[in-house]
């Protein structure tokens, strides 16, 4: 049987969802969510790490229902368009400490790669550092592939274990709605909350919950990921995914112009330090670890709205990637990279070519 | 030639579907893929390399992917 186009999975479809993406996410902004941080996986995981308790950085702390929403609308995609594919089993621990890796290093930049698009497209010159780590992060893991590295196959799971993450994204979801924020108090509740700083920088509850059901539902469809569009344009020359990041950033930037969110420039810009080198690197760490993992941190929460069991290992991993990294101090502030910041991106770096080193195909004497 | 790429995550089902028309040149290369991405992904370079892509769907899940040119 010849199977039905997918629209969304079209050159046209993914720039339109990229487009989507960027305008709602600087509509959140304006909303109330951080400058430039419309949405970006790596800080919104750091806010539910502590809103959780997992970290204590008073400033961080909110159970950001955008990403909640991305796991559940791509959820609801896969189970209508019949791609709710229970799998897994292809280097769980592996993909775990990546997802940690990949957070930790993202914390050094202070953004995941969502996030370098959206801080451009507000005019944050350090973003380009930010970039340029990710490109070269993503392209050491494109020789990895090359050599022919691999994390094996996944297997085929049952429905209910498929549907264990997306049930414990639920059960947050009931613990936000049970325990909203209260004026002025950093509990609610089991929930921890910020009084200042980007945690509690926050759109109203719908208004995030619905841009990340909606941009779960539309990510799942086009299989919008922004390291594979890096990836595949380095390794096969391929634009697909790649237009649809472009679609994002000028999206994003118009919108920001638009509502004077546009400001460019290296100094001051929010929630961003100025210490090139650190952008850089840390973005090199994240962007193998998303390599070597096979997708951007969106993707992994989109995935695992598919049951996909590893991409959720994944996206657990960054969580408490996120708490190592705040209760450590290898996380970056405005003022600059943590006091432990360098170590993290050297153990990083070490641990993620060692782990792509040792998978990748042994010749047998 | 036949390449089966079920249970492989991105980028290597598109990887190895690439070697394996490299290797072929011409003629028919056979790759299994076990997800709808991984079936467009193989589709889309094998297009983008003038190969014919055609689908079918296994009978205990994911598809057959027969490129030829």
């Amino acid at each position: 049987m010849q199977k039905q186009g997918n629209v969304f999975a079209t050159t046209q479809g993914i720039v339109v969802v990229g487009a989507i993406i960027g305008v709602v996410a600087a509509l959140l902004q304006k909303a109330g969510n951080p400058a430039n941080m419309g949405i970006c996986v790596a800080c919104f995981g750091r806010d539910v790490a502590g809103a959780l308790g997992l970290h204590r950085a008073e400033v961080v702390q909110y159970l950001r229902p955008e990403i909640l929403g991305f796991v559940l609308g791509s959820l609801a995609a896969a189970l209508l368009f019949r791609e709710f594919k229970p799998s897994g089993g292809s280097a769980p621990v592996t993909r775990f400490v990546l997802g940690m890796i990949a957070m930790i290093g993202a914390l050094v930049f202070l953004g995941c790669p969502w996030r370098v698009f959206l801080r451009l497209a507000g005019g944050d010159g350090n973003a380009l550092f930010g970039l340029a780590g990710l490109v070269v992060g993503v392209w050491i893991g494109t020789l990895f592939f090359k050599a022919g590295f691999s994390l094996g196959r996944a297997q085929s799971q049952s429905v209910a274990t498929g549907l264990v993450f997306p049930a414990v994204i639920l059960g947050l979801l009931v613990l936000r709605l049970l325990f909203p924020p209260l004026v002025d108090q950093i509990q609610s509740g089991v929930l921890w909350y910020s009084v200042k700083g980007p945690g509690a920088a926050r759109a109203p509850l719908f208004i995030s919950l619905g841009a990340g059901l909606v941009i779960g539902f539309l990510a799942q469809r086009s299989r919008f990921c922004t390291m594979g569009a890096i990836r595949d344009l380095l390794l096969f020359r391929q634009m697909f995914l790649f237009s649809g990041v472009v679609a994002l950033l000028v999206g994003a930037w118009v919108t920001n112009i638009v509502v004077d969110q546009f400001h460019p420039g290296f100094e001051g810009q929010p929630i961003a330090h100025t210490m090139g080198v650190w952008n850089f690197a840390g973005m090199v760490v994240a962007g193998l670890a998303f390599a070597l993992a096979g997708g951007c941190p969106g993707r992994q929460l989109f995935l695992s709205g598919e049951g996909n069991t590893d991409a959720a290992l994944f996206a657990l991993g960054m969580i408490v990637g996120a708490a190592v990294s705040h209760n450590f101090g290898l996380a970056s502030t405005p003022q600059g990279i943590g006091p432990h910041g360098v170590a993290a991106v050297v153990v990083g770096m070490v641990v993620l070519v060692l782990i792509g080193w040792f998978h990748l195909p042994r010749r047998h004497a | 030639m036949k390449v089966d790429a079920r249970g492989l995550s991105c980028p290597q089902p598109v990887l190895l579907a690439m070697q394996a028309m490299a290797d072929a040149g011409s003629g028919i290369v056979e790759v299994l893929v076990d997800t709808e991405a991984s079936r467009e992904n193989v589709m889309r370079a094998a297009q983008s390399k003038g190969w014919q892509a055609r689908a079918t769907d296994l009978p205990e899940g994911g598809f057959r992917l027969e490129l030829s040119r």
